[in-house]
């Protein structure tokens, strides 16, 4: 085996892809338990209120049901993320559209419909907050009506999850080197940045089957949730809770999932605690899956976000320092919005050296459903106002965007905005030349220039870069504390035990190359064990890019060290053959029973991070990118289309080449998607566009060709030098085609998602004195200086 | 109220006592345990449910049972033969055209029907044959190559 071509970098056949094609992947929807229920939601039909009644219908016969509500929780009624601030049922008092109230369960699913409508719920109406600026006010104005939120232990002050403050070096020293730098600036350049939430839209929707068992005197003794997730141990911790047991009897069970994107995050808590609440009422297992609406209306979406950049540089190009306030909208409760604040707030500075800066960043409360986990996970907020202000930056100065960049970019031996000294190394500059050569992007800028001039059809290029760290924040890794098993079974193969999950990215497939790579042996031989929490230890999520770095760097530790058992004890040789693999592992099982080898996580460096001061490592690896889009404007149809998009990004070892271009191509699709076609209609905290027939995501027949280049740095910190990739290609479509369509048009606009009617009214208004909004001082419409940039 | 309907699925006469207007979606997976064919959306947009009716397209969740009464249907599960996967399903599996797999039925079978309309698409047949199977994780990149290789491999 040693002597043949490595597995890590090849392409071997998706584990799980036979049964996919074959349509026998057997999918939650696509399984059911003897004697199954089904299990439905009544939810809040207002943004914010008391519970003044509930009635139930009286022509339903309510004694086929059985009906859950909070005061049935055994334990403490809450979805446990880092707070407690969640219900798991509604308690007096609703919060958002769609909080569930009560729970229905049937044996016959077709009687659930109506009955979920024979519950009548009245309410004592509150006056709710539903943007970032309402909730603001709020505070601002001491509006105690419309404090929807009082704050918390964990930081959280009235109507804000969490606030960080985050200072380039000491705090004092660099707010005088700001006030420096401002006074000292040949420009300030100030603008403000929007993103709109984004639905998940993986294309099987949220679901999960329960049972619950009790004991002699009828108490829950243990219960069992399989479904459709990402984190099995999540839903385990968020069990223990509910049911006030402990984690042995929570037993969780990933099936295979269809697509998940953070969306089957932290929801799944939510889902499995109510199927497993009506399993311990009706005494059967229950199946609840949500259909689209539902699960569009009811369940997280990407975070919308506010970001305020004011930068000072000097003529020559150089950023001097920088202020940047970053506000998202976490919804009703406090899920992970902390979580994804942070790695905007950590990603806001991208890859560019700041002498002095400083990141203020909030997470507001608003009476929506809670904005949660979605692949980029706060970062495609933060760079996209990073990335459209550098190209304003670029032209107030007078540069090209390129040679802005260029000047101001990180290298090898710098530090990020958060101190961190990058020992790999880093090359946005060759990144940068090598992008802007794949997509032809000079060529393309000239030629644009001329031919606008004749059409109507605007044409242009622009580009981002960016970076994203993999893995946990800071400390995260080292708290999560991961573990890993690998036990080699009867037949003297391996078998990986982890939690980590697959939902289409490929953790199987890649993890077991890990394993063939480093045991020498096939990857056809290689198993991984479902995720079932009576089986495997906690791997950690599968979140933040972290499965192929973090847990793929501890399943070729384990490897490693099955290997030297069998090397110590059985005198396998350096180079073996499959055969002898089998031999040994087989004697050595004979003789002690089993043969497993356990790993924890151990950082391959020192990481220092400081979680008050929020300095330091703040990731053990980072992914950098840079991403070309080329686009046409249609002033007929004031519809702007991605006609050809470059992805070049540094990801460390490519562990399976297929795979990552497809890692790749889909996330840029979604953030095509995000940036011109996804937009979430809210009237009153209430999602009105619930459906895939008005919430539009691209198609096959929307997209350019994606073409995805990769440069390989191998890291110290993944298998084999790999790195994380999953997150990266969210961060770079939205400003590259945002930078894109200000090339071809003229025109900058700094609001996601970005859809013909936008362009529309922004073109007919210009001429129109009552025309309002800031973009209408944007220099590249007056065509000269803008005022806030004063040399 | 249930009525009768016979169809031939997958080669296989079958009948089945349904009601009327029950979605042939649910027949499919919920009398005949035909659970490769999937749930998206219910409302005809994401295609995941697409199967082959009289060997035409059709989104099975818009399909009321009684019109499939009499029509020879062709669901994933008749796509390969005796074990051995379909040069499209091989394809998808090789290139990467099945990520999360959820799509995936779908999508072949939209495959099956370009292809035997066109047994050598251009890159514009391939993209406007399968807009109406949504895809949320590939990018369509990986699929647009399966597809091209089916065809390659089918009509060479």
């Amino acid at each position: 085996m040693s002597q043949s071509k490595p597995i890590l970098g090849a392409s071997p056949l998706r584990k799980e892809g036979r049964a996919k094609v074959l349509g026998a992947a057997k999918y939650i929807d696509d399984q059911s338990l003897p004697g199954m229920w089904y299990g439905a939601t009544v939810r809040s039909s207002v943004a914010r209120g008391i519970i003044r009644s509930i009635t139930f219908a009286p022509e339903i016969d309510w004694e086929q049901f059985a009906i859950v509500r909070a005061s049935d929780i055994p334990g403490e009624n809450t979805i446990v993320h880092l707070t407690k601030d969640h219900p798991c049922l509604a308690d007096g008092q609703v919060n958002h559209p769609e909080e569930p109230i009560l729970l229905l369960a049937h044996p016959d699913k077709t009687a659930l419909l109506s009955a979920v409508r024979g519950v009548r719920i009245e309410y004592d109406e509150l006056p709710g907050v539903f943007t970032i600026e309402e909730s603001e006010a709020a505070v601002e104005n001491n509006d105690a009506e419309r404090i929807i939120w009082p704050g918390s232990d964990a930081g959280g002050t009235a109507n804000c999850f969490k606030q960080y403050l985050m200072y380039s070096g000491e705090a004092n020293e660099t707010e005088d080197g700001l006030a420096a730098a401002f006074e000292a600036a040949d420009f300030i350049v100030e603008e403000e940045y929007h993103t709109g939430a984004q639905e998940q839209l993986y294309i099987e929707n949220n679901g999960v089957i329960a049972e619950c068992n009790k004991d002699a005197l009828g108490n829950v003794s243990d219960v069992c949730v399989r479904g459709s997730m990402q984190c099995p141990y999540y839903v385990v911790h968020a069990l223990t809770l509910i049911f006030n047991l402990p984690e042995e009897k929570c037993r969780v069970i990933q099936v295979e999932t269809g697509g998940a994107f953070g969306g089957k995050e932290d929801f799944p808590s939510v889902i499995g605690s109510h199927a497993a609440l009506l399993a311990m009422k009706c005494g059967h297992p229950v199946k609840i899956t949500y259909d689209r609406a539902e699960d569009m209306a009811a369940t997280t979406k990407r975070h919308p976000s506010r970001t305020r950049h004011r930068t000072a540089v000097s003529k020559d190009g150089k950023l001097l320092g920088g202020t940047i306030d970053v506000a998202i909208d976490g919804g009703a409760y406090a899920t992970l919005s902390p979580v994804v604040l942070s790695r905007a707030t950590i990603h806001s500075p991208g890859p560019y050296k700041w002498p002095h800066i400083r990141v203020r960043a909030k997470a507001m409360a608003t009476n929506i459903p809670p904005h949660g986990a979605f692949r980029g996970f706060g970062a495609p907020q933060s760079l996209f106002a990073l990335e459209r202000h550098m190209d304003k930056i670029a032209k107030t100065v007078g540069l090209t965007p390129e040679e802005f960049r260029r000047r101001n970019f990180l290298g090898t031996g710098d530090c990020t905005a958060t101190g961190q000294l990058l020992k790999e190394p880093v090359d946005m500059q060759h990144l940068l030349t090598r992008a802007l050569k794949e997509s032809g992007y000079h060529e393309k800028l000239a030629r644009f220039a001329e031919e606008n001039k004749h059409s109507m059809i605007k044409r242009g290029v622009g580009f981002a870069s960016f970076m994203h760290g993999a893995g946990f924040t800071g400390s995260g890794e080292r708290r999560l504390n991961s573990l890993v098993h690998l036990d080699v079974l009867e037949d003297g193969l391996p078998q990986i035990l982890v939690s980590s999950t697959e939902f289409g990215q490929g953790t199987n497939t890649i993890l077991c190359q890990v394993a063939a790579q480093a045991l020498q042996l096939p990857y056809e031989d290689i198993l991984i064990a479902q995720p079932d929490t009576s089986v495997v230890p906690n791997s950690g999520p599968t979140v933040a890019s972290r499965t192929a770095m973090i847990v793929g760097k501890l399943v070729e530790r384990a490897s490693h060290q099955v290997l030297a058992t069998l090397r110590e004890h059985e005198g396998l040789p350096k180079e073996h053959t499959r055969e002898q693999f089998i031999a040994a592992a087989q004697s050595y099982r004979a003789k002690h029973g089993s043969l497993r080898a356990s790993v924890r996580y151990e950082p391959a460096t020192k990481i220092f991070w400081d979680d008050e001061l929020y300095r330091g490592d703040a990731y053990p690896g980072y992914a950098w990118a840079v991403y070309v889009a080329e686009v046409a404007v249609d002033l007929n149809t004031y519809m702007a289309t991605v006609t050809r998009f470059d992805a070049l990004q540094e990801v460390g070892l490519v562990m399976h080449p297929v795979l990552a271009k497809g890692q790749i191509e889909g996330g840029v699709a979604q953030g095509i998607g995000y940036a011109l076609y996804e937009k979430c209609v809210w009237k009153e905290g209430r999602m009105m566009n619930n459906q895939m027939t008005n919430y539009i995501m691209p198609t096959s027949a929307d997209l350019p060709p994606i073409h995805v280049h990769f440069e390989e740095v191998p890291s110290i910190h993944g298998p084999g030098g790999a790195k994380g990739i999953g997150e990266l290609p969210m961060d770079g479509p939205a400003p590259a085609i945002l930078n894109a369509i200000e090339n071809a048009t003229g025109v900058a606009f700094n609001t996601i998602p970005l859809l013909p009617e936008d362009i529309f009214e922004r073109f007919t208004s210009f001429t129109e004195p009552a025309h309002g909004g800031s973009e209408d001082l944007d220099p590249t419409h007056l065509g000269e200086f803008l005022p806030e940039a004063v040399a | 109220m249930s009525t009768p309907i016979q169809f031939t699925v997958n080669g296989s006469r079958q009948s089945v006592d349904v009601p009327p207007m029950k979605r042939l979606l649910d027949v499919l997976r919920e009398d005949l345990h035909l659970t490769g064919t999937k749930e998206g959306c219910g409302e005809g947009e994401c295609g995941a449910c697409a199967v082959l009716l009289n060997g035409e397209l059709v989104n099975s969740c818009l399909v009321p049972a009684l019109q499939a009464n009499g029509s020879r249907l062709c669901t994933i599960e008749g796509v390969s033969a005796e074990g051995r996967l379909h040069p499209i399903q091989q394809c998808f599996l090789e290139r990467g055209g099945a990520q999360c797999g959820i799509c995936t039925p779908g999508m072949i079978l939209a495959t099956h029907y370009l292809l035997d309309k066109y047994p050598n698409p251009t890159l514009e047949q391939i993209q406007e044959g399968l807009a109406g199977n949504l895809c949320r994780c590939t990018g369509y990149m990986r699929i647009f190559e399966s597809v091209q290789q089916a065809a390659n491999t089918i009509s060479p």
